[in-house]
């Protein structure tokens, strides 16, 4: 299997797993220390926000999806933008209370 | 179509008389063959189904009159809250995919068993668990819960019977529910045999291949929000209960934005089904192949978004109230193009109204109303006003048991001799289907009619005025079981000594009909090569068709 053989291609090295965590325990320090100010009706998108970068990370660093074939790339892809639509959409109820 | 040796008559034994690393029972709760997991899963879900049906029996006695008749109040919500649960989580969800999406899928597209067996195994041993955790939980001090199926807050977290034995069951059958979709999914993807490029499939695989979707994407939501109450429950957290500071509307959106899908978790491989069945028994290739097969993901990604249609009246902005309307309307869109598409192949077909098409038939029957049903609910004005009246607990009746249920009817009539290498009385049959029918619409048909009236549901007593309908539904629950109860009794002795299946009894043309009855332990000798479209059927030079089903009479 091709994909198989690319995952030995790519080993990544201990030094970019720590960045990677060192990044995320930066991001979850940000989270808590936006958590305390008001940003009105932003408040949530920031935090998404700051999510969405820490699962970016994971996934492509940690899981490997960086480097899988294709079809796997569209499956998360599918995965994500599911989730995008379900809280766009708890907000077209939530925007307007 | 296809090329290939499919199979060696005689050489190899069937998968139930295979004998693998260990025999008897343990033979079949440790086989990672999909058949038997299959089988597992139909073993299992009888046993939940009767439970189930029990549930619903006395829940119709207890309301043939007003007052109080057999049981008290709170063994009344309980006994809604259990018939909820079983049916759903382990009747009608895992239902098809799980039995004959098991069994069928990895024939029909030409594989020797799906992708993950071992986690397929895995599968049906969470359902199982989950399922023993449930029964079990109706015995465990502090009594069955009594929340609804649903598990509202504030409600669910106040309530002191076992809510949380009853929400973790849920949680461990979405585990399985999803380790069967990630099955499905990767099987459809890599395991197709060549040749069998993606509009060669049936159309069961598409509706499979579209709930699979969603039982990945949508189940892990409820799980989270089962363990969400179960946080706020043991360590009183604030996340839905007003009291604590939480907001119970977003409870309910989480509970919904899983559960909406799971109803079509539950209708689509019924649909699938119905596909695969009008064809065979009307002869005639199916009308609009890809349409159906667009239409199962379009039902799938628009009832992705549709479910704060079950909130308008929790308390939800207008403006979110009018876009979930909106969108409840366009799902109705890819579900009548289905039905519109079986209705179009039926259209000068030769029709043979054998028990599989009596049950497809009553199927569209069934749903139609069902469907329309729902989408008169989807309608804001109308709604309001029949929000929790039985009038729900009717539409829904006729879309999961006239639908779903019927469907796995109809596949069981459809395969069983297939799955089991015997026939079934086919006349017992057809009588059973009339006697369930007549049944169905006696007990579900009174409650579209008094919830309209204002009947509410989910009440253990009621005024004069609806005790004419709750009495005719009543009856009907007798009549509808007495149908059941000819089905089952039907099926088993067929099983058990029915006369031997041919290899292709309707004269099918998909891939399982062109392998031994029952299959091998592997399905097929050689992996065949896919040439043609799953429903052609062929006329031989006298002018006649190769292979027709014949009717006993």
């Amino acid at each position: 299997m091709s994909n198989h053989e690319s995952h030995e291609n790519h080993v990544t090295g201990y030094g970019v797993y720590l960045l990677v965590w060192l990044g995320l325990l930066m991001l979850t320090g940000i989270t808590v220390a936006v958590a305390g100010i008001d940003f009105g009706r932003i408040t949530i998108t920031v935090a998404l926000l700051i999510a969405a970068i820490k699962s970016w990370l994971v996934l492509t660093i940690f899981m490997h999806l960086k480097f899988e074939d294709t079809t796997f790339k569209i499956f998360v892809f599918v995965a994500v933008i599911t989730f995008v639509v379900f809280i766009v959409l708890l907000f077209a109820d939530y925007l307007f209370m | 179509m296809a090329n290939g040796t499919l199979y060696m008559p005689e050489t190899e034994p069937n998968y139930l008389d295979y004998r693998g690393r260990f025999k008897g029972i343990l033979g079949w709760i440790l086989s990672t063959d999909h058949k038997r997991i299959g089988l597992l899963y139909l073993y299992s879900m009888g046993l939940f189904l009767t439970v189930g049906i029990f549930f619903g029996f006395m829940m119709r006695l207890e309301l043939i009159a007003p007052g109080k008749v057999i049981i008290e109040p709170q063994t009344y919500n309980s006994f809604f809250t259990l018939h909820g649960i079983i049916m759903i989580f382990l009747f009608i969800i895992p239902g098809l995919p799980a039995v004959f999406g098991n069994f069928f899928l990895p024939i029909l597209i030409g594989a020797k068993d799906v992708a993950f067996p071992r986690i397929n195994l895995l599968s049906w041993w969470l359902f199982a668990i989950g399922g023993g955790l449930a029964i079990t939980s109706v015995f465990l001090p502090g009594g069955p819960a009594d929340t609804g199926w649903t598990f509202y807050v504030p409600y669910s977290i106040r309530s002191t019977t076992n809510v949380l034995p009853a929400a973790f069951a849920a949680f461990i059958l979405g585990f399985s529910s999803i380790l069967t979709g990630i099955n499905f999914v990767t099987t459809i993807h890599r395991l197709r045999a060549p040749g069998m490029d993606w509009f060669k499939m049936p159309l069961f695989i598409w509706s499979l291949y579209a709930t699979a979707w969603i039982q990945v994407l949508a189940t892990p939501i409820i799980g989270i929000t089962l363990l969400l109450v179960a946080v706020e429950r043991l360590f009183g957290i604030g996340l839905f209960d007003p009291a604590l500071g939480g907001d119970p509307v977003l409870f309910q959106h989480l509970f919904w934005i899983y559960s909406h899908p799971a109803v079509y978790i539950m209708i689509l491989p019924a649909m699938g089904v119905i596909s695969e069945i009008i064809p065979v028994f009307a002869r005639r290739t199916i009308f609009g192949y890809s349409f159906i097969a667009f239409s199962s993901l379009a039902i799938a990604f628009f009832g992705s978004l549709v479910w704060a249609h079950h909130m308008f009246t929790a308390g939800m902005s207008d403006t979110g109230r009018f876009v979930f309307s909106l969108l409840t309307f366009l799902v109705a869109i890819p579900s009548a193009i289905k039905v519109f598409n079986w209705i179009a192949t039926l259209y000068k077909g030769s029709i043979q109204l054998a028990p599989p098409m009596l049950y497809a038939l009553g199927f569209i029957f069934l749903f139609s109303i069902g469907g329309l049903t729902g989408l008169m609910q989807g309608a804001l004005s109308i709604n309001i006003h029949i929000h929790d009246t039985s009038f729900i607990v009717g539409h829904f009746h006729y879309v999961m048991f006239g639908g779903t249920g019927f469907g796995i009817f109809a596949a069981l009539h459809y395969w069983l001799p297939k799955m089991y290498g015997r026939m079934y009385n086919e006349k017992r049959a057809k009588v059973g289907f009339w006697v369930l029918i007549t049944g169905f619409n006696l007990l579900y048909f009174p409650m579209l009619v008094m919830g309209w009236l204002g009947m509410p549901r989910r009440y253990y007593d009621y005024l004069p005025e609806f005790h004419v309908y709750h009495f005719i539904s009543t009856i009907g629950s007798w009549i509808l079981i007495t149908g059941l109860l000819i089905m089952a009794v039907n099926l088993i002795l067929g099983v058990r000594r029915g006369a031997k299946a041919t290899d292709n009894p309707w004269g099918g043309e998909t891939l399982e009909w062109r392998i031994q009855t029952p299959p091998t332990h592997e399905n097929f000798h050689e992996i065949p090569v896919i040439t043609g479209g799953p429903y052609e059927y062929k006329i031989n030079e006298n002018g006649q068709e190769e292979k027709k089903y014949e009717e006993v009479t």
